[in-house]
């Protein structure tokens, strides 16, 4: 009984957030474009790049400790 | 040498510099065929410069144990193949994914294209030889013979016969030299991220490698410290 009032809860509260438009677009409206989002935003993609490539490195340092703590047991 | 850190240090170095520079490096702007994607000569490519190296190292583990009889050699000769297959695995599908967008279509049936396939085919059978054998002698010994077919044909399928027939690729017959770098597509700085690069995804794929093999030698317990 109260699990199906959570799930309706839940989607009653999930649709209240369409109303939260806090930006509204305007195509006439100019920003700077700033250095992230220039040239196609290709340095989105290159910091997506270094963080996974930095997180493979994360993940191999921590393997290599564990490696070795079992190797000098 | 496995366990120590100087060149795993400077792999993170080199690979941090390859995947920043490689996005901020100016490419020469010529007719609109490759565009930002020849960028993909910072990834792709080392992909097989990475297999290579690890099935040269894994051959000469594998002429090792024949010579040795020592198993911790096998098991060298074993991982290296299997990271070096790995790599090679990745390089045949990030091309394909290149390929989608230079050249049409993810497989063009290309003789270097079909010349990687080929020679990852017969790498793969090297791990279904192994799986076939229970006795460690046997497996090692008969395995390490065919380690050394399957790279010798590396170099038909990948260096010789792609480079003597026309080819989508850089090095055809009808183009000019290198086929890992066209100097009609690239700039001089490229090559001064290109060349880091390489290194840097090789030191990679070695330490993958040497992490395998150190769990290796863990699991089989009598050999730690060999």
């Amino acid at each position: 009984m109260y699990k199906i009032r959570k799930v309706l809860l839940f989607f009653l509260l999930s649709i209240i957030s369409v109303a939260a438009f806090a930006q509204s677009t305007n195509a006439q409206t100019e920003e700077p474009i700033g250095f992230m989002r220039s040239e196609g935003k290709i340095y989105v993609v290159m910091a997506v790049v270094v963080t996974i490539v930095a997180g493979i490195f994360i993940y191999l340092v921590n393997l290599d400790r564990k490696i070795s703590k079992l190797e000098n047991k | 040498m496995i366990r120590k850190n100087w060149w795993k240090i400077l792999s993170f170095l080199l690979m941090m510099h390859t995947c920043i520079m490689g996005f901020l490096v100016k490419i020469p702007v010529l007719d609109d065929r490759m565009q930002q994607s020849v960028r993909n000569l910072f990834f792709h490519v080392p992909m097989w410069f990475s297999m290579q190296t690890l099935f040269t190292v894994s051959v000469f583990y594998a002429i090792k144990y024949l010579r040795s009889q020592n198993p911790v050699h096998d098991y060298y000769s074993l991982e290296y193949a299997r990271t070096g297959l790995v790599f090679g695995i990745l390089g045949l599908i990030t091309g394909a994914i290149w390929a989608n967008y230079q050249w049409g279509k993810p497989w063009s049936g290309d003789p270097k294209q079909n010349g990687a396939a080929i020679a990852l085919l017969i790498y793969m059978a090297y791990f279904v030889l192994r799986g076939s054998m229970n006795d460690l002698d046997k497996r090692a010994r008969i395995s390490a013979v065919y380690n050394i077919f399957a790279f010798a044909m590396l170099f038909p399928t990948i260096w010789i016969l792609p480079r003597l027939t026309e080819s989508l690729h850089p090095g055809g017959q009808g183009t000019e030299g290198n086929p890992g770098l066209n100097p009609n597509d690239t700039s001089p700085e490229m090559e001064m991220v290109f060349l880091p690069a390489i290194i840097g995804w090789i030191l990679l794929s070695v330490w993958i490698t040497t992490l395998r093999i150190r769990l290796r030698l863990i699991t089989e317990k009598k050999l730690v410290h060999v």
